[in-house]
């Protein structure tokens, strides 16, 4: 996968959170997986489609998601709240959101759909047919993992023309 | 939450009034505590961009904070809608997703400007002075009731 595709997802994670939790998450582990996805604590999802196509799953330890909520909420929320997979949801629209901006002015051209939360069974689902980078980010109240599944299409179509020749 | 000189509508020196269209209950709720910290009132809230249409109906807003990935009907065309019926309608652009073509085509619908996720509350009350004030609808009232000039 393209390093310079995923560093906006890096970046953007990293902002917002820093924003959040009013300090910089920390990269601890990057890891590559073929088969399905296993969800750690709260996760949601946002697909999107076009030049680069794929999907990136947002997943939080239950005490960073409550973080990010009350911020969110300009108050205490309860971890055991609904709420917090709420939260979760415009976490990762907010940080998906902001590293599509960025890499659809460098060009590439893709739409962006409402992200959706996650049982543990669509996350396994979710990561059977692709490779994908899963990064944790070590933050004071648990971990954040972003799991970074995408194909990027204008290259594809590229190689199938050279093969055909 | 820091409070703000509130922004009132210059007619009846009422507060102003929103309607929010965000599918996230989150970004609704934090999108209202703005508002209200701004001297506002939420008149109503819609989760799509169908929603949102019935809901500018009814509720004749002051100014429309809109989000644009949302399920059903995204935020662009709704704001084309809008605008179609209320020409007058000012609708603020409030998503994550805030590239150049996304905000050229929000603004060539009729949207009067953007502010991308997170929002920050101090850029927000700004937007919205600046696109309340561009019709004379709505001024800051200062603590001892003076309009800003």
């Amino acid at each position: 996968m393209r390093m310079d595709l995923i560093q906006p997802f890096i970046g953007s994670l990293d902002a917002v959170l820093a924003e959040m939790m009013k300090t910089a998450p920390r990269i601890v582990d990057l890891t590559m997986e073929e088969e399905g996805y296993r969800r750690k604590g709260l996760a949601a999802s946002v697909s999107f489609k076009g030049e680069i196509q794929g999907r990136v799953i947002l997943d939080m330890d239950p005490q960073a998601a409550t973080q990010v909520a009350s911020y969110l909420a300009g108050e205490e929320v309860d971890s055991a709240q609904p709420m917090v997979r709420e939260a979760v949801c415009e976490l990762a629209n907010m940080v998906i959101g902001n590293a599509v901006t960025q890499l659809n002015d460098r060009g590439f051209q893709f739409k962006v759909f409402p992200p959706a939360v996650l049982t543990e069974e669509q996350c396994a689902a979710a990561g059977q047919d692709s490779e994908a980078t899963i990064l944790c980010f070590e933050t004071p109240s648990g971990n954040v993992y972003l799991d970074i599944s995408m194909q990027y299409h204008r290259r594809r179509s590229r190689e199938r023309s050279t093969v055909a020749v | 939450m820091k409070q703000f000189e509130a922004l009132t509508r210059k007619k009846d020196n009422q507060a102003a009034r929103y309607l929010i269209v965000d599918d996230s209950v989150f970004a609704r709720k934090s999108l209202a505590k703005m508002v209200e910290s701004f001297g506002g009132q939420v008149a109503g809230e819609a989760g799509d961009g169908c929603t949102a249409i019935t809901e500018y109906a009814r509720t004749n807003p002051d100014i429309v904070l809109m989000d644009i990935t949302m399920p059903q009907m995204e935020g662009i065309e709704a704001v084309e809608r809008i605008v179609q019926e209320h020409p007058d309608a000012r609708i603020v652009m409030v998503s994550s997703v805030g590239y150049q073509d996304n905000i050229l085509a929000a603004l060539q619908k009729g949207a009067r400007h953007f502010v991308q996720k997170p929002v920050k509350p101090d850029a927000l009350y700004e937007i919205i002075r600046y696109v309340l004030n561009d019709d004379g609808v709505a001024s800051p009232v200062h603590a001892g009731g003076e309009r800003d000039r």
